[in-house]
């Protein structure tokens, strides 16, 4: 298994790379000591409010539960949008499994939310190239996954006028080909070797593959979109755990004229066994789906989500809840909008009034929502609206 | 107070729309009518008044021999089997404002049909003329189908000529083909028992379903969703144009009015001002988010649309 940056540290602090995350000794992952050793900044309250005060709207759920927690640079993209100056947005999808959970529609809720709110474009890499060479797919199931994919992306409510989709295997070529090249240009094979973790054993797919992710920060690898605005920055949601591959881009940026990509990262989303339990693709009762029913949801969460409760009801009373491990409270920080419940839940359930099954209750029902809504998208979504999404056509009206 | 015959007739002169008139004793059935003027050549038309189960109306007017199947127009509707029937008689005298007997797309003329959606057979055009009721069963008319279409369209409508004897399938890869006929706006007879505000958000719920609505269609479903039988309301602005570009402003359009609406029906129930406001908040709080992703799909597939079309758009013939 790759590690990352601590190869060299401790070998039993955390891990966070693109490839693992697992928590020091079955914790809970350190988001602070993450913060401090990636080097990014944590995103503070004051940046919240500019945000709402620049978009005239209540911020997103994520940012007031301090879900997207980390950023590089975002006050920049602030500054230079207060002035008038715009950006486009990139995040992208590895299509390894058809089956979709919450977990991975969390930075598309975030990222659709930046484009309404802010008015900008959005470019999504499918990076079906890196699944086919790290899982061992071929190379049209990868590209089938990546349409599977790109239709519970749609569902996520992205606007077409504004919005780009594109696979690495349709897309790599001219102008982005031509900045892979550059960046790759810009990296030692030691210095990929020291961020990823890659091996004298690991095929040279995969050490040839951090261009391709890195590349879509740049405005010029799309010119039908960007053509004459190499000047448009870039902001990058996404989980920390890419941090890595734009620590690269941002360090290449400069050498090749371009600004620094700007990110802003997310916290992971926890198993429904508990932060310390992994979700996995291959333990369905790891996580909701979004293919799962009411009465599948209602039972994976009375069944399988890691209470916080005590063992007795008498005992619950006494010393009520213990929040932080508390997985349905978890989950309804995520999903659940009104921020007065949340918080009316966390004090009585924190207290012993409330018991766990009533929290699970209102659990079920907010996901149950959320899983309807996104299955009723999904259903609307056609192969011409991907290959609509999809195809390389100009966005006029892409800051409207 | 509805149009009468000669209203009818001396707008039809003014439009330049030639027609002859017969007169005859009042004919209640195609037969009837055939005794009097069959033998003039042209085609009759039987005229059907029809009712779906959200109180939308509909006539349809065909040829008398075309065969219509109630069952397979409904499918074909988007109304299911069986989702649409014959008008009840009210009905007739309150949309139409014309006799029993007497259904015909003239009928269009009246203001209270507005919201009715017409269906022409096809095979009018294959007739030099087509005889209609103006208004009135003791007369019939015989016009050209290009003269109907100057009448509808002077009346603000767009003609819709249907193959009413094709029979394609419906299913989940088979939109219904006429769903683009039926009316966007739910019509309120005062003793129906449905309630207007419910089968309005119900209206906009259908919109999405109907996967050939262009983006034209819902700027003309917008001023449409106004309850035509509205308590006096005070006459709302016309929606910003940037409501059809951000779904955001859409949304607040529809649940603007939408709350406007509820607010005027349940202020006859309390008088309670804040109730009256929570209870708006909550419908736009509940409404907002499902409202806004049927929206960006419903953009979404009008896009698609237009594009598939644009890409496969022959070049012009010269």
């Amino acid at each position: 298994m790759e590690k990352g940056e601590d190869k060299h540290e401790e070998e039993q602090d955390q891990v966070v790379n693109p490839w693992e995350v697992t928590a020091k000794d079955g914790g809970k992952i350190d988001y602070d000591k993450l913060i401090d050793k990636f080097g990014c900044q944590r995103l503070e309250e004051p940046l919240v409010d500019r945000v709402q005060r620049l978009t005239g709207r209540p911020p997103h759920v994520f940012l007031r539960r301090g879900v997207f927690f980390a950023h590089r640079d975002f006050d920049e993209i602030l500054n230079a949008y207060e002035k008038g100056k715009k950006f486009y947005l990139y995040t992208g999808r590895g299509p390894s499994s058809e089956a979709l959970h919450l977990g991975h529609l969390v930075p598309f809720m975030f990222t659709k939310y930046l484009q309404d709110a802010f008015k900008v474009p959005l470019v999504i890499q499918l990076t079906d190239d890196e699944k086919c060479m790290w899982k061992n797919l071929s190379v049209e199931e990868c590209q089938r996954l990546a349409r599977e994919n790109a239709k519970d992306i749609i569902a996520c409510g992205f606007d077409i006028t504004k919005t780009f989709i594109f696979s690495d295997f349709d897309y790599v070529g001219g102008s982005f080909y031509k900045n892979m090249v550059r960046i790759a240009k810009c990296v030692t094979y030691n210095k990929v070797v020291g961020i990823f973790g890659f091996s004298g054993e690991d095929h040279i797919g995969k050490v040839g593959f951090p261009p391709i992710q890195a590349a879509p920060s740049f405005p010029s690898s799309f010119p039908h979109l960007f053509s004459g605005k190499d000047d448009l920055r870039c902001l990058i949601p996404c989980a920390i755990d890419q941090d890595p591959y734009f620590r690269m881009t941002r360090d290449v940026a400069p050498r090749l004229g371009y600004h620094k990509p700007s990110l802003i990262e997310s916290s992971f989303f926890p198993a429904l066994q508990g932060e310390t339990g992994k979700m996995s693709a291959s333990d369905p009762n790891s996580a909701i789906y979004v293919t799962d029913s009411a009465k599948v949801i209602k039972n994976k969460i009375n069944k399988y989500a890691f209470s916080g409760g005590q063992d007795s009801v008498e005992k619950h009373r006494e010393l009520g809840a213990n929040l932080e491990v508390d997985i349905p409270v978890k989950y309804l920080s995520f999903f659940l909008e009104d921020d007065a419940e949340l918080e009316h839940i966390k004090t009585e359930y924190g207290a012993g009034r409330m018991l766990t099954g009533e929290v699970k209750k209102r659990l079920a029902d907010v996901l149950t929502e959320v899983v309807d809504r996104h299955r009723a998208a999904r259903a609307a979504v056609t192969e011409e609206m991907v290959d609509a999404f999809m195809a390389v056509r100009p966005l006029p009206n892409m800051f409207d | 107070m509805g149009f009468t015959k000669e209203q009818l007739l001396a707008r039809l002169k003014e439009l330049g729309i030639k027609f002859e008139q017969y007169d005859h004793p009042a004919v209640l059935t195609v037969e009837a009518q055939a005794k009097y003027v069959g033998d003039k050549g042209g085609g009759l038309s039987k005229n059907l008044f029809l009712k779906d189960k959200k109180s939308r109306f509909y006539i349809v007017s065909a040829l008398a021999d075309t065969k219509v199947d109630l069952k397979v127009l409904s499918q074909r509707l988007g109304l299911g089997k069986g989702g649409i029937r014959m008008a009840p008689e009210e009905a007739l005298g309150q949309l139409l404002q014309v006799p029993l007997g007497c259904v015909t797309p003239f009928a269009l003329i009246n203001e209270s049909a507005r919201y009715v959606s017409l269906l022409l057979d096809k095979e009018f055009k294959t007739q030099p003329h087509c005889f209609f009721h103006p208004l009135s069963n003791e007369t019939s008319i015989s016009v050209q189908a290009s003269d109907l279409d100057k009448f509808l369209k002077s009346i603000g409508r767009e003609p819709s000529y249907v193959d009413l004897e094709a029979n394609p399938p419906v299913g989940k890869d088979q939109p219904p083909d006429l769903a683009i006929l039926v009316p966007s706006g739910t019509i309120d007879i005062p003793d129906a028992p449905e309630n207007s505000t419910s089968s309005q958000a119900v209206s906009e719920k259908s919109i999405p379903v109907q996967k050939k609505c262009t983006p034209a269609s819902v700027k003309s479903a917008k001023p449409s969703s106004a309850d035509p039988n509205a308590k006096d309301k005070p006459n709302n602005a016309a929606p910003q144009p940037n409501a059809f570009v951000e779904s955001r402003l859409f949304v607040d359009e529809i649940l603007k009015k939408t709350t406007e609406l509820l607010l005027s029906e349940i202020s006859t129930l309390t008088e309670d001002v804040a109730k009256q406001e929570a209870l708006a908040k909550s419908v736009r709080k509940h409404l907002a988010p499902d409202l806004q992703n049927l929206t960006v799909m419903f953009k979404n597939t009008a896009y698609t649309q237009g594009f598939y079309a644009g890409s496969n758009c022959q070049p012009k013939r010269l």
